[in-house]
């Protein structure tokens, strides 16, 4: 049977196959999303939570670019809580626990509805080839599904091996048989792999746990939603526990430690550092006695608990005994043991920064495969490579997202330059711009870019389009005229007379000074709605911080202008010494900017390479 | 694009030095330092003048318009006497004025490259020199500031990528079980940095090298007749000398003019083993101070192994020529055979390097710091408000260390998380 012509297929139903699948779907490209099980689409694997530090913000993103994940995010939120609310707004970032099943349900549900995206259910055993392009794929019943491009979003299939204590069986979320010839086959691509570990903690049944024993973590009064477009929470909400390991805790895993996968020797791949296993917590911070768990209901409705904070690789007995040691788990039943899982990846720098693989034509790449961790930084790639493959079919230029204008283009400049060496996790502290790049900016950063790439929703575009309309309105008022500091202290804002006349927007800047401080000298603004208001402080909190990171934006941009061709050849420029090559070999830089970020990199080998670019343009030019 | 000005001569004394300023803002930048017209392009000889209109030297005045200019931008070049004085007060003129600032290493020649100036051939030989001028700054920045400037660069490395983690780790893991308010411990680490910064850029070394000079040490066994040579040399008793092994404990300076240079002799402990715990201190710092001084005289025998590393350039004699028969290359401080020598042979060298010691590099070196300086008591100020301003902090922190990071390196994101992850149990 062969199924009709798809401009992109996206295999894998995970949070990076979804979006991308979207992504792709909403720029009207014929897209089919290929995943084992239906109700495999959407689900969270580990912790049942979206958002977070820096993951709130690529959340935001997915959605300014009209992206499923938050708005279904928030469909199923149980429990949201920004974090850092007493910080500046730059690294506030929002976080939900999430219902489990209304999250698989909802997105289901959007998944079907979606125009121009088809599901099919099936195992994929096999890309179809045309010489060295990607046309295709191979289901396990024989059949083929022809398409121009295929994005892989396969999480941590690619030889995953699950580990109990001693016992370690293969698997990964896709099942063997198929993973095992895709494998194969992306081993014939030569591409650079490498070794990965995670880790889950046993699941609990919350009927068995004594929750009156425990301090108790309400959401916040006033949801931090994660949709530009919703309004309202909609499922129950509910409290997570606090409970704490201790001594005996510690007593237990310390006497185990060599059933431990991990300290017993049977896990080679590197985990990331800001997840460690109890073990690890255990044997690294000795002198601590008691580490924090939070206990996150699954769902509102259901009994199963995630007790996060104690992932383990230690054997179910040992797991039992431990669990069974702290205050309000003394009689818990675990429902599902914790494990870890050791999985390849593929080295990222084999990509290029659309996501698509550069040895490979027509294939992309996204999500936990590319050596990230998280839903977050999963569906963010997915986007990237959803909107891209279809670009690509539509015979337009990749889009990029660039280290300025947002979390995305910081991670993905990230992963292509400089490689995973650990689970890539986002953080705040890994944006440059972070003052510029906020979450409650996102709209305003990304929204445009959606309007004009066509991935942009009429109601969307609606709601932008009006609240930039309200903005602008504000800031005119605010910038229109100068005030005295006489006229300024006479409405009743301490300010120092020298003399200097200021607009309302600079008085903003002002660290102490509310909007509602200046409706007195400035009476107009008084129709400025709540939200614009706080939207307005925000921008002029940082404003000349802001001025400062543009020119270095501005600098950064110079260098994004020298385009580096694909076949440059790093070899035949003399006077590069052997390890840049190996490396600019390795990452390909899109342009003199990222090559500047090499981890290495001189001033004299950037004027190197700037020399060829030069070279090789006049000489282009001289042949036109 | 910002208007850049540096030395475009070789560093040094010279006879004639070449100061270059191009961008959009260079001939607005001549004509501010010349008070007065300069023609668009040719040349003019001019007095030139700091802002509060002082002279600073006589000046022939070259211009040039984009793009027929070595960097293919509008350029002025100041072609100066080649005093070290005069460089500097002119690039320190050139620095007061709005829209200019220092070259970076190899910028010319990179708009130059931009701009379509050079061919491949001069950009390959050019990046060598970008090359060993990077290092050449950075080597530069340890030997012109105090000795000890390894040990404290790396201090302020440390501490700087401490104060960060610790405010990143309350930014970025704020739902875990980290501090929350790390205002004391960051501002005291940010205090510290900004003390010794202070120091180097308002104290003794930059600002005064040209000026106090170089540093000469006299090294060599106890009793071989240090403190003799250097009173020779001063021609006063700046050091008391015995015939008592062991008599200078302390280092001793005296400061003087070797043939027109500022140097500093240094008579120090003589080196060997003791029991005497004061002699023993006076040992180990004279080892120190003789290794950092810019030259070094050993008084030794011919077969003597030395305690003190001998560098390029450094002087070896052999002790007391009074006591021995027609010895060459032997000096006597008692009788003053051999001083002369001594003298031309330490001047020639000193010169030699003088010519080396970059002005560019020693402003450059001070505006970094100064703007680090900046931000670090902007982050100390604004970290008196509390965690709720942290954000703002950081990006002060950043700025910080960005300018400093010829001095203390690149401190990237996974320096902080290697210290962050080091220091606390992060993770649920």
């Amino acid at each position: 049977m062969k199924h009709s012509d798809y401009d992109v297929i996206v295999v894998g139903g995970g949070h990076a196959g979804t979006e991308a699948a979207h992504a792709a779907a909403r720029m009207g490209v014929k897209t089919a999303l290929i995943t084992l099980h239906k109700r495999d689409i959407g689900v969270m694997s580990c912790n049942p939570a979206i958002g977070g530090l820096g993951k709130g913000h690529l959340v935001r993103e997915i959605d300014a670019l009209d992206g499923v994940m938050g708005r279904i995010a928030d469909k199923a939120g149980i429990q949201f809580r920004l974090l850092n609310r007493r910080k500046g707004p730059a690294v506030q970032g929002p976080r939900a626990q999430a219902d489990r099943s209304i999250y698989r349900s909802e997105m289901l549900k959007v998944t079907e509805a979606q125009k121009n995206l088809w599901i099919i259910q099936g195992e994929v055993t096999d890309f179809q080839m045309i010489g060295e392009t990607v046309t295709g794929v191979t289901l396990s019943d024989g059949s083929e599904v022809t398409s121009r491009t295929v994005i892989l979003t396969s999480g941590t299939f690619l030889r995953g091996v699950i580990h109990i204590g001693d016992v370690a069986r293969p698997g990964g979320r896709m099942g063997d048989r198929p993973s095992i010839k895709l494998a194969e086959r992306l081993d014939e691509f030569g591409l650079p792999l490498g070794r990965l570990k995670t880790g889950t903690p046993p699941r609990l049944d919350g009927r068995t746990i004594t929750w009156d024993s425990l301090q108790s973590q309400p959401g916040d009064e006033n949801p931090s939603l994660f949709s530009f477009l919703s309004n309202q929470t909609h499922a129950p909400q509910v409290a997570c526990g606090i409970t704490h390991t201790n001594e005996r805790t510690h007593q237990i895993i310390s006497d185990n430690l060599a059933r431990s996968a991990m300290y017993g020797g049977h896990i080679e791949g590197v985990g990331p550092r800001y997840c460690p296993s109890i073990e690890d917590k255990v044997i690294r911070f000795a002198d601590k006695t008691s580490h924090q768990i939070f206990l996150e209901p699954e769902s509102a409705t259901g009994h199963t608990v995630y007790p996060n904070g104690i992932s383990t690789s230690l054997p179910e007995d040992v797991q039992e005994e431990y669990v069974h040691s702290i205050v309000g788990l003394e009689k818990a039943k675990i429902l599902q043991p914790g494990y870890a899982i050791e999985y390849d990846y593929v080295d990222p720098r084999s990509l290029a920064l659309d996501l698509s693989v550069r040895s490979v034509p027509g294939l992309y790449l996204a999500g936990q495969i590319n050596g990230t961790t998280g839903y977050e930084e999963a569906a963010a790639q997915g986007m990237v490579a959803g909107l891209n493959a279809a670009r690509q079919c539509l015979g337009d230029e990749p889009v990029i997202f660039g280290r300025s204008n947002s979390y995305i283009g910081v991670m993905i400049d990230d992963l292509t330059t400089n490689g995973v060496a650990e689970p890539y996790r986002m953080f705040t502290s890994r944006a440059e711009f972070r003052l510029s790049l906020r979450a409650d900016n996102a709209d305003q950063r990304l929204t445009p870019l959606a309007i004009s790439l066509g991935c942009c929703s009429k109601a969307r575009k609606v709601v932008f389009t009006s609240k930039m309309e309200k903005l602008e309105c504000a800031r005119e008022i605010l910038t229109r005229e100068s005030y005295t500091p006489k006229k300024i202290g006479e409405s009743g804002i301490r300010i120092s007379q020298d003399g200097n006349r200021r607009s309302g927007q600079d008085v903003l800047a002002f660290p102490d000074v509310d909007f509602e401080d200046l409706l007195q000298l400035i009476p107009e603004l008084r129709v400025v709605s709540e939200g614009i208001r706080r939207q307005v402080e925000r921008d002029a909190l940082y404003a000349n911080y802001i001025d400062r990171q543009n020119r270095e934006i501005a600098a950064m941009k110079r260098d994004e202008a020298f385009a580096i061709p694909t076949n440059l050849d790093f070899s035949s420029i003399s006077g590069l010494s052997n390890e840049l090559q190996v490396k600019l070999r390795l990452t390909m830089p899109h342009d003199l900017a990222q090559a500047a970020r090499i981890d290495g990199m001189t001033p004299a080998a950037l004027a190197l390479i700037l020399a060829r670019l030069r070279r090789d343009f006049k000489n282009q030019e001289r042949r036109a | 694009m910002d208007t850049i000005f540096a030395l475009a001569s070789a560093q040094g004394k010279a006879g004639v030095a070449i100061i270059r300023v191009s961008g959009p803002l260079a001939h607005n930048a001549g004509t501010q330092l010349c008070s007065g017209d300069i023609p668009p392009r040719g040349t003019a000889l001019r007095v030139l003048r700091d802002n509060s209109g002082d002279p600073l030297d006589q000046a022939l005045v070259l211009t040039f318009v984009a793009p027929n200019s070595f960097s293919g931008e509008d350029t002025v070049e100041f072609q100066t006497h080649g005093s070290i004085a005069v460089v500097s007060a002119v690039l320190d003129a050139l620095s007061k004025i709005d829209g200019l600032r220092l070259a970076e290493p190899g910028e010319f020649t990179r708009r130059a490259l931009e701009n379509g100036k050079l061919d491949l051939a001069q950009v390959e030989g050019l990046a060598d020199l970008i090359d060993a001028e990077t290092e050449a700054q950075r080597k530069q920045a340890h030997t012109v500031l105090s000795g000890g400037l390894g040990q404290l660069a790396e201090r302020w490395r440390r501490d700087l990528i401490r104060a960060a983690s610790l405010i990143e780790v309350t930014i970025d893991f704020a739902d875990e079980d980290v501090p929350v308010d790390v205002t004391p411990e960051v501002s005291a680490l940010l205090a510290g940095v900004q003390n010794d910064l202070e120091h180097e850029t308002k104290g003794a070394i930059i600002a005064e090298r040209i000026r106090t000079g170089f540093e000469v040490a006299i090294v060599g066994a106890p009793n071989v007749g240090k403190s003799t040579l250097l009173n020779a040399l001063a021609g006063r008793e700046a050091a008391i000398t015995s015939e008592y092994a062991g008599t200078t404990r302390d280092v001793i300076e005296v400061r003087m003019d070797l043939g027109g240079l500022p140097v500093t002799l240094l008579d120090t402990a003589g080196l060997r083993d003791t029991e005497d715990h004061v002699e023993g201190m006076g040992i180990a710092l004279a080892r120190k101070r003789a290794e950092h001084a810019d030259l070094r005289v050993f008084l030794v025998e011919t077969d003597e192994a030395l305690d003190v590393q001998m560098q390029a350039g450094d002087i070896r004699l052999l002790p007391k020529a009074d006591e021995r028969n027609g010895s060459v290359n032997a000096i006597s401080g008692r009788t003053g055979q051999g001083i002369d020598q001594l003298v031309s042979h330490i001047s020639d060298v000193l010169k030699l390097r003088s010519s080396d010691v970059g002005v560019a590099t020693r402003k450059r070196h001070r505006d970094t710091m100064n703007s680090a300086l900046t931000s670090l008591s902007d982050a100390k100020n604004i970290l008196q408000n509390g965690p709720e301003y942290y954000d703002i902090a950081a990006e002060d922190i950043r700025s910080a260390i960005r300018s400093l990071e010829l001095l203390v390196g690149r401190v990237g994101v996974e320096n902080l998380l290697d210290e962050i992850f080091m220091s606390f149990c992060l993770g649920k």
